[in-house]
């Protein structure tokens, strides 16, 4: 491409060199007005040298030293000299037939879209009724938003004595209603539910906040025009708010599957993914690997790490592509 | 007249429902603090007591003798992420809102995509990268792989923001000579103090919250953060739970007092990150 051609072009589209320091030639008369000048150009990009370092050091390079982590062959000692010989993809035929595959992806999966589903679905309530006018609302939607501030490892903690066997509240609970005790945290059929139950009580916060500035942007002379025409609460639920609330919801679910997707403290704390794997996911299993051990397997779980990025990023391109839809249609 | 008895009695309705939503969503909050004020002797006692009536500090004492270096620790990590934060996301935010760089929109979407990327592949990463250079166990060390949670994030408010900033002001700071350093120093920094108010509280909330960078990078140091105090709490004494909550409930009075005193900072920062505008 030549200069000319670059300075013609609109400005806005994605380029992935900076241009270099030529004189710009004079363009043509209508561009005038959205033409870059190299002395902004340089400013510009001196301004955004930092993060441009920053993002190639300790973004770009981890994830390379990760991916260079999987491929090879590393053991204590030439972790530290640094002359693991080169296995190309054996690491992920290991990490493929190792037993835990299976379940792990299973409970990814079902911790993941069970957590976005409910998540979603008390927000998306929640915000509702938060949305009506009432004394000290705004107040306790403020509350809401605790669950999300605390640290992952008080709500973890909070949670494991909650639903400890002999002396936690839950049971003691269930048992005032007549329910025998449940052994939450170390019975393999009931661990994956535990982590689920704890997750979802730290995730709603973040879909009532988002949710609820959805609703806000629905113009209510809708919901009096519905409401004249004899439309009750719940078909102006399902025929206005839902429909229109579809781009944040949209937004919001696609944003909550790449959170929980990666989702480690809260089972790690609670579980350690036990008992016997019955809380084991991807996030769990790749720190179980690289850190939980005494011998670390850094390539394997390095290995197990790259499958959660792909996973992560394929997501995320999604998201990304919704967002820009939303954003040319508005 | 009675019709808006009727409507102040829904109100009322509502108000109620409200509160004893608010307090399920709560309750294992409340929990935390009636654990934390459990005498030793209660602790097992089925069922436990619903409110600490035979409340004790015992618990906080132990914590005091026990975890004050860990949330010092904590606390200047969390200052020095803000720092690294606001130092590097400020500028290109404003590079990015106002100076239209080439190659911009290329960059965005790289941020964009580096917030997806799980923790722990981060943490390997850095962990192999330490290791070799000698940061492991480190407070600057452990303070930029903490300021990896935040930066993204930090770019695209300050872009979001700076770009609400008139075109003109800039304009008229152009024609009286100042330079875009002077400009950004004088007119843009001081213009965007609820952003940087924004960025700070969540910068320093996750470098505080951390967990996974401060196990795999910082555990078994001199310095460990809070996190890690909890967690080899649990690890170790498995008996003393008013102890451990108490230690849960120091760790949670930043996230306390940034909800009493910038609960609309946090409300702004949760939505811009998800829905721009």
């Amino acid at each position: 491409m030549t200069p000319m051609n670059q300075t013609t072009h609109p400005p806005d589209l994605p380029r992935p060199t900076p241009v270099p320091a030529e004189p710009a030639p004079t363009p043509p008369p209508g561009a005038k007005k959205r033409r870059r000048p190299a002395s902004t150009q340089w400013a510009a990009w001196a301004f955004l040298a930092p993060v441009t370092v920053y993002l190639v050091l300790f973004y770009a390079y981890p994830l390379y030293r990760n991916l260079d982590l999987s491929l090879r062959n590393y053991t204590v000692r030439s972790f530290v000299q640094g002359n693991a010989p080169f296995t190309g993809l054996k690491n992920y035929r290991t990490v493929l037939d190792d037993p835990t595959f299976a379940p792990a992806l299973l409970h990814t999966a079902v911790f993941t879209f069970v957590c976005l589903a409910f998540q979603y679905a008390i927000g998306l309530a929640l915000a509702v009724f938060f949305n009506q006018h009432f004394r000290l609302a705004a107040t306790l939607r403020a509350l809401f938003l605790v669950p999300w501030l605390l640290p992952l490892i008080v709500s973890a903690s909070t949670w494991s004595w909650m639903l400890n066997s002999d002396s936690g509240i839950v049971n003691a609970a269930l048992h005032a209603v007549g329910v025998d005790p449940v052994n939450w945290l170390t019975s393999p059929s009931w661990s994956l539910t535990s982590v689920i139950i704890a997750n979802i009580w730290i995730g709603v916060p973040f879909n009532l906040v988002v949710l609820y500035s959805g609703l806000q942007s629905i113009p209510s002379g809708l919901y009096e025009a519905a409401a004249l025409d004899g439309a009750n609460a719940w078909q102006r639920f399902w025929r206005i708010t839902f429909p229109l609330l579809r781009p944040v919801s949209a937004i919001t679910l696609l944003l909550g599957l790449i959170y929980t997707l990666k989702v480690l403290d809260i089972i790690w704390i609670m579980t350690k993914g036990g008992p016997a794997d019955a809380s084991t996911t991807f996030a769990t299993w790749s720190y179980q690997l690289g850190f939980g051990n005494m011998l670390p397997a850094f390539g394997p779980g390095a290995a197990v790490g790259n499958l959660l990025v792909v996973a992560a990023l394929v997501f995320g391109l999604v998201y990304i592509r919704v967002q820009r839809r939303q954003e040319a249609l508005s | 007249m009675s019709r808006t008895h009727a409507r102040t009695k829904t109100t009322w309705f509502k108000t109620t429902i409200g509160v004893v939503l608010t307090a399920v969503m709560l309750f294992p909050v409340y929990w935390m603090l009636n654990v934390s004020l459990t005498r030793d002797t209660d602790m097992r006692k089925s069922p436990p007591d619903l409110l600490p009536l035979h409340g004790t500090l015992t618990g906080y004492r132990t914590v005091l003798d026990d975890q004050l270096p860990y949330l010092e620790t904590s606390l200047v990590i969390g200052l020095g992420t803000v720092a690294l934060t606001v130092a590097l996301a400020a500028p290109a935010g404003y590079a990015l809102a106002k100076l239209r760089p080439r190659g911009g929109r290329v960059l965005s979407f790289v941020l964009l995509a580096a917030q997806m990327i799980p923790g722990i592949i981060m943490a390997m990463g850095f962990y192999a990268i330490y290791l070799q250079l000698g940061l492991l166990r480190t407070v600057p060390g452990l303070i930029v792989a903490d300021s990896t949670l935040a930066v993204p994030f930090a770019v695209l408010i300050f872009t979001a923001f700076m770009s609400g900033i008139p075109g003109e002001l800039l304009q008229a700071a152009r024609t009286d000579g100042a330079g875009p350093l002077r400009t950004f120093w004088s007119i843009v920094m001081p213009m965007s103090r609820n952003a940087v108010v924004t960025v700070s509280l969540f910068a320093f909330l996750w470098s505080w919250s951390d967990f996974v960078f401060a196990s795999t990078l910082s555990n078994g140091g001199a310095h460990e953060p809070i996190t890690l105090g909890i967690y080899h709490y649990i690890g170790n004494n498995n008996q003393q739970w008013n102890a451990i909550m108490a230690t849960a409930v120091l760790a949670s009075l930043p996230a306390a007092v940034i909800l009493v005193l910038a609960q609309r900072y946090v409300a702004a920062g949760v939505t811009a990150g998800a829905v721009k505008d």
